[in-house]
């Protein structure tokens, strides 16, 4: 049983660590600009694909992470320059548009360069030596990967916190997501604090998105959507536009979903004698291991939730005009 | 006056019809099934325009409530001895009902399916409607594509209803240019009456400043709850269309591709703008069917949706208020004497 829940543990805190990292990059950005960037799940998939492609050409890892970084900060700088600049103050939905748009052109320019290359649509990822296989503590068995993805979290999220308090241009992103207008009164160079917000985003995306895909094993244009989703609902849980709440929101969610998949179906998995009959009949009623399966569903019933009774988030501030 | 207002759409409606009737004898099955479609994204269109481009409150769940009606009127008709074969586990109630009667060569039984398909995604709606639209800018746009992915979860694992992520099939295909046209005439009219009315006026009001309205007394929970409930009836009716057009489907087709597709038609179109909302659907529909037969010759699949999204990002930058903004096709006054419009107008 102990084994069980350390394992479940572990994967909460690799989960929340990837949801962390994604939601860190739409907060900062929602923080300073108002936007909710819907194609940042996409930065993840072009990074993705860009490991792909590097390992499978037989690059080593050392080599594949700073052209997989270097490529997703590229786009992400793109994105900003092209699409969102251009519609920089427009109302929050036409912007929040913008982004579904720039999300389908990322999707399928990799499915149309995909096909160019030969390649199907789904394509296996090349586990790159170092990440996969499982740790063995005594009994206790987790993938590598996903310890890999706790410290890689850790990691990135305390160089991010060092950053945001420590450097000139850190102090200068928290004052723009403050407030736009008095910063760019104040001399700080909105540009660039919204392209260094964008590259760190992007950075931090690029990581998730190498993670994500080895823990998937295969990857295709698509795998984006769901995870800038749960990065979203992570960002509010914690309070939009906050870093710490959105590191805070990711674990949050890591832990909930984790949550339900360890209790569904707990009534067939708890040792024999363990708990009296009526109990497990209790519990095979009411937590179905069919119960997994609406796992997706009931996290945003918890999102929903949490927009009507508290949507400022748990660390946010209210914020005038986004709820009667 | 009245009579002669009422001739221009009169016009537009006896053309259409004509078209129809032309279109119907001339047997050509591909035309007839692109503009099927059409009508189809009109109805999806306008109604999305009524709950989004009114109110200001941007609905991503559209799509949702289509699925629900198209799953639930599909059932409702669904031939017996293949309910049996294909959803053995439907609760009894439900598997000896075949709504299959038709008066003369009407089959009244489909009407009657897609009203209470689209009866029942109201009633769903109302309490969503009532909970989300609390919320504005882009935390009801997430919080309902929250119900969009709610939907689809339902739908892949309520196997004894929808075969889960099996294709539905069998399903009689009632659906023809009269009964998309004729809807899609029912959905213009109402959602232009109650662009008109006060809950119309009462919807635009308080898009353009909430403060402000409520200041001076208007309503703002229920208009927009009343354009979230209606929107979602002829979504749930268009699902039902769709369903006895294509005749077999998955859960997957109602998603976030067909979503954006809609939202395309609903901004370039003009979010406001009733007519707008056609002009939207007809552009896009005839791009996008261009756009396919470029990627059938070339082979270069995505291209189509790399063009529309591109086209999308110019249209947000460059106009933001689509091809009509708020404004309507003056129909009405096509007919008016020349000296009477000089007169209205300053």
């Amino acid at each position: 049983m102990i084994e069980y829940v350390v394992q479940q543990v572990v994967n909460a805190l690799a989960a929340g660590s990837l949801y962390a990292l994604m939601a860190v990059g739409l907060a900062m950005v929602f923080g300073i600009l108002r936007l909710i960037n819907f194609a940042h799940g996409d930065l993840m998939m072009i990074a993705a694909y860009v490991a792909a492609f590097g390992l499978g050409a037989g690059l080593a890892l050392e080599l594949t992470i700073p052209l997989m970084v270097g490529g997703t900060v590229l786009v992400g700088l793109l994105m900003e320059r092209v699409a969102y600049r251009p519609i920089r103050g427009a109302p929050d939905v036409a912007t929040l548009l913008s982004s579904f748009a720039v999300g389908q052109i990322l999707q399928n320019g990799t499915l149309l360069t995909t096909r160019l290359a030969g390649q199907p649509t789904l394509i296996a990822f090349p586990a790159p030596a170092g990440l996969g296989g499982v740790a063995a503590v005594g009994p206790i068995t987790v993938p590598l990967v996903n310890i890999v993805s706790f410290v890689a979290g850790i990691v990135l999220l305390g160089m991010l916190t060092v950053f945001v308090t420590r450097t000139n241009l850190g102090l200068s992103m928290r004052a723009a997501a403050e407030d736009l207008s008095a910063a760019q009164l104040m001399g700080i160079k909105v540009n660039r604090v919204v392209a260094t917000a964008f590259a760190i985003g992007s950075a931090l995306a690029a990581t998730a998105g190498l993670l994500f895909a080895v823990q998937a094993g295969q990857i295709n244009p698509y795998i984006g959507f769901t995870p800038v989703l749960k990065a979203f609902i992570a960002a509010v849980i914690g309070g939009f536009g906050s870093i710490a709440g959105a590191v805070l929101g990711g674990y949050i969610l890591g832990a909930l979903e984790v949550f339900v998949t360890a209790v569904a179906g707990i009534g067939d998995i708890l040792p024999p004698g363990s708990v009296s009959p009526e109990v497990r009949a209790f519990l095979q009623q009411w937590l179905p291991s069919a119960l997994a399966s609406y796992r997706d569903a009931i996290v945003f019933l918890f999102l929903i939730l949490v927009l009507l009774v508290r949507p400022q988030g748990i660390l946010g501030q209210r914020d005038r005009g986004d709820s009667l | 006056m009245a009579a002669r207002r009422a001739a221009g759409p009169a016009m537009a409606v006896g053309l259409s019809a004509l078209a129809f009737a032309l279109l119907d004898a001339s047997g050509q099955a591909f035309w007839q099934g692109l503009v099927i479609n059409l009508l189809i994204f009109i109805i999806l269109t306008v109604s999305l325009n009524l709950t989004s481009g009114f109110t200001g409150v941007f609905s991503l769940g559209q799509i949702g409530f289509m699925a629900l009606g198209a799953y639930a009127s599909a059932i409702l008709t669904l031939p017996l001895r293949e309910k049996a074969a294909f959803l053995p586990d439907l609760p009894s109630w439900l598997a000896g009902v075949h709504l299959d009667w038709s008066v003369g060569p009407l089959p009244v039984g489909f009407l009657v399916a897609t009203l209470i398909a689209g009866g029942l995604v109201s009633v769903i709606a109302w309490p969503v409607g009532r909970v989300l639209m609390r919320l504005s800018g882009h935390f009801v746009a997430v919080a309902t594509l929250g119900f969009l992915v709610i939907v689809r979860v339902i739908l892949f694992n309520a196997d004894g209803f929808t075969r889960g992520s099996r294709t539905f099939s069998n399903v009689t295909q009632y659906t023809n240019l009269w009964w998309a046209g004729l809807w899609a005439l029912v959905v213009v009219y109402v959602v232009w009456r109650i662009k008109r009315s006060t809950y119309g006026r009462e919807m635009l009001a308080q898009r353009e400043d909430r403060v402000a309205a409520q200041a001076i007394g208007i309503r703002v929970m229920e208009p927009r709850l009343l354009a979230f409930v209606v929107g979602a009836f002829f979504a749930g009716v268009a699902g039902s269309l769709y369903a006895h057009f294509i005749t077999s489907f998955s859960p997957t087709v109602f998603y976030f591709d067909l979503t954006f597709r809609v939202i395309t038609m609903l901004v370039v179109g003009g979010m406001g703008s009733v007519s707008g909302s056609i002009v939207g659907a007809v552009a896009i529909v005839a791009l996008g069917e261009a756009l396919r037969r470029v990627e059938d010759a070339t082979l270069l699949y995505g291209l189509s949706s790399i063009v529309l999204a591109a086209m999308f990002l110019v249209v947000i930058t460059v106009r933001r208020g689509g091809l009509l903004g708020e404004r309507e096709i003056p129909l009405d006054r096509l007919f008016l004497r020349r000296d009477r419009t000089a007169d209205q107008s300053p």
